[in-house]
């Protein structure tokens, strides 16, 4: 089994990250004041869910090392083994950006245009005809039910009139 | 009683005024349509049109919300048994017999099975609904910040154990989901807390962004050049649909079953939907005098987990409207909905905005006469619709998710929030970590956080007061029941190896 896909990994690798978060969200609720028991301030409840979170992380880990040492071998699981899928998952990270970023600073029209031709680009099966023809019917249908169905306040081209 | 019924009849005047009636259809068209397409969920679907019902009166656009919700699970029975497509967690186990009703050519037979056995199930929950819910309401006058803390604690441990894969994780999520609930101004303090320095999360994370961050853009992140065609298939004709008397017949007694064990599972917060439907499979399979046939096309094995995957959904209502305490994450997604149209459900509820809880009644009843009807004419359009390819799919649905994001405040920041919170659920995703538990304690982590500080404040920092109080104390005690059950039944699985429930297929990523 790869590093990455095997069940057992798997829970390393999410105990670290419980245990990172919880760490952090009980040290940042340091800054609050936490009070006691029986008056208790703001950082009191957040600083016990970081702990318990870090516990659970450790449990996590905890657990897949015991399962180790009794069933090394017998424990395949069915992971999955899929290839990362860089090209999609950029696409659609940056469609959403590209929304947010254009949105704000050209407007509804373009920003729509954008984050639905990027995030299409991202299938390989797309060309780039399909992608346009999609994003040019998306942006249609969009200022059609949103700005002018809807009433959305969201500019069509630049941010002049907002 | 009587008044009960009165009751129900205003809620009849309600959910059949035009306007109502029609986003109600809005609503059980859409969740029909979404349950139909595999990958997206009810989840996904209620999160992407919240923003929508914002600009709406607050009795449509419950009653539009709940109807996509139990409109997709009509949806959800039609992949699973024409295409042998879990599209959905609860349904897959409907495939294990569906399927193979549908290579046999009785794939008609077995959806018009379901969609009896749907209503049936559905009627007889809307009604435990109607008398069991005033009956809640006398009793959770009497709690207090102690029993409430204890009653959420029960469905936050029961909804992140006993959902599918490890209960540790399930729990992990669940408390990610309560310290989401803390970032933003504290109630009591006015404390700005874990707001990054960001002026926007003063006022919390937005639950739509969280909603459609980790059930839409994560799934996208999965599912991306990994889900094409879906095949194809025979078209179902409406004669078809029309069971026999003898099939009737056949699944009448499984379809009362699977109808009580959903009623019990919606009774009892925390447990989804997708243990409920495993049950009902397993409950029958062992009741039945021929149980080997299972899996190779039996009706009861269709009707059975159909049945009680609908009653569970309508008797699921019951704590959310009348305790305010959502079972799973559809319900704490539709009572975030009803915070953010300003009603505060709880036992006031039902006296203080009666159209919305008898509405709501009323429009499930109205809800499934249309899902039943529009079926038989739709199932055809549903069928091809399997066949839009995802490649098209997502990009659309990326652009609706932005929109949606950005109309709730009118602010850019929320979009960011939603990729946020889609990478994050995407990662947790692939390390086989459930999402569901997120939404569940970031809708509750606030009335957790409220109800343990008064509680203990009240009873002077002692912790015992959670013991003490009888029904809490009960309620505490089930709690470590449960845990206790599972651990027993984790460690003889172990032991044993494998365990007696079937297993479904997965949805194929081709």
């Amino acid at each position: 089994m790869n590093l990455l896909t095997s069940s057992r990994s798997k829970d390393y690798c999410g105990g670290v990250i419980l245990i990172l978060m919880g760490a952090s969200a009980a040290l940042t609720a340091q800054n609050y004041r936490i009070g006691s028991l029986n008056r208790m301030g703001p950082g009191y409840f957040p600083a016990a869910l970081g702990i318990l979170l870090a516990l659970t992380g450790l449990t996590l880990i905890g657990v897949g090392m015991a399962r180790r040492a009794r069933q090394a071998a017998a424990d395949a699981g069915p992971a999955e083994t899929h290839p990362p899928e860089w090209r999609g998952w950029l696409c659609i990270c940056l469609g959403v950006v590209a929304f947010a970023i254009i949105g704000n600073l050209l407007g509804l029209v373009p920003a729509t245009f954008a984050c639905v031709f990027i995030a299409a680009m991202g299938d390989h099966d797309n060309r780039p005809r399909d992608a346009l023809l999609l994003a040019i019917g998306v942006t249609l249908a969009g200022v059609a039910v949103f700005w002018w169905g809807l009433g959305i306040q969201f500019p069509l081209f630049s941010k002049d009139f907002m | 009683m009587w008044q009960s019924l009165m009751d129900l009849g205003y809620g009849f005047g309600l959910a059949l005024e035009p306007h109502n009636l029609f986003w109600c259809f809005v609503g059980v068209l859409i969740g029909n349509l979404i349950g139909v397409l595999p990958g997206t969920g009810a989840l996904t679907a209620i999160s992407m049109l919240l923003p929508l019902t914002y600009a709406m009166q607050p009795v449509p656009a419950i009653l539009m919300l709940a109807g996509i919700f139990y409109g997709s699970q009509y949806g959800g029975a039609i992949g699973a048994i024409l295409l042998n497509l879990p599209s959905h967690p609860p349904h897959a186990v409907t495939c294990l017999d569906g399927y193979p009703m549908t290579r046999k050519g009785k794939g008609g037979t077995a959806l018009g099975i379901t969609m009896l056995a749907s209503f049936f199930a559905a009627s007889f929950g809307i009604i435990v609904m109607v008398f069991a819910s005033p009956l809640l309401v006398s009793v959770a006058f009497k709690f207090g910040p102690t029993e409430l803390f204890s009653i959420m604690l029960l469905g936050l441990i029961a909804g992140s154990t006993m959902s599918r894969g490890s209960p540790v994780k399930g729990i992990a999520m669940t408390l990610i989901g309560l310290l989401l609930g803390c970032v933003g101004t504290d109630v009591e303090t006015g404390q700005q807390r874990f707001n990054f320095g960001l002026v926007e999360l003063s006022d919390g994370v937005e639950l739509v962004s969280i909603a459609m961050g980790v059930f839409g853009i994560a799934d996208f992140l999965r599912h991306v050049n990994r889900m094409k065609h879906i095949g194809s298939l025979q078209p179902v004709r409406f004669k078809d649909m029309r069971p026999s008397r003898a099939e009737i017949k056949e699944a009448f007694f499984p379809m009362l079953r699977g109808t009580l064990v959903g009623t019990l599972f919606g009774a009892m917060p925390g447990t989804g939907p997708t243990i409920t439907t495993f049950i009902a499979y397993a409950l029958e399979q062992k009741v039945s005098r021929t149980p080997e046939k299972y899996g190779t096309g039996m009706i009861g094995g269709v009707a059975a987990p159909e049945a009680a995957s609908h009653s569970k959904t309508q008797v699921d209502f019951i704590p959310t409207m009348s305790l305010g305490i959502p079972g799973d994450a559809v319900m704490a997604l539709l009572l975030g909905a009803l915070l953010i149209h300003g009603i505060q459900p709880g036992p006031r509820l039902i006296s203080e905005h009666p159209d919305i809880f008898w509405g709501l009644i009323a429009s499930f009843w109205v809800g499934n006469v249309m899902l039943m009807v529009l079926n038989v004419p739709l199932i055809g359009v549903w069928v091809k619709l399997l066949q839009v390819p995802y490649r098209l799919l997502f990009p659309s649905a990326l652009f609706f998710i932005c929109i949606g994001a950005y109309s709730v405040n009118n602010d850019i920041f929320a979009v960011y929030e939603v990729l946020f919170f889609g990478i994050a659920g995407a990662v947790f995703m692939a390390l086989d970590f459930p999402i569901a538990p997120i939404l569940l304690g970031y809708v509750l982590g606030p009335m957790v956080e409220e109800n343990f500080r008064r509680s203990l404040t009240l009873s002077r920092g002692n912790m015992m007061t959670f013991v003490s109080h009888p029904i809490s104390g009960t309620i505490l005690g089930l709690i470590v029941l449960l845990l206790a059950l599972q651990t027993f039944f984790a460690v003889r699985a172990r032991f044993f190896h494998g365990s007696r429930l079937p297993r479904p297929p997965v949805l194929q990523a081709e």
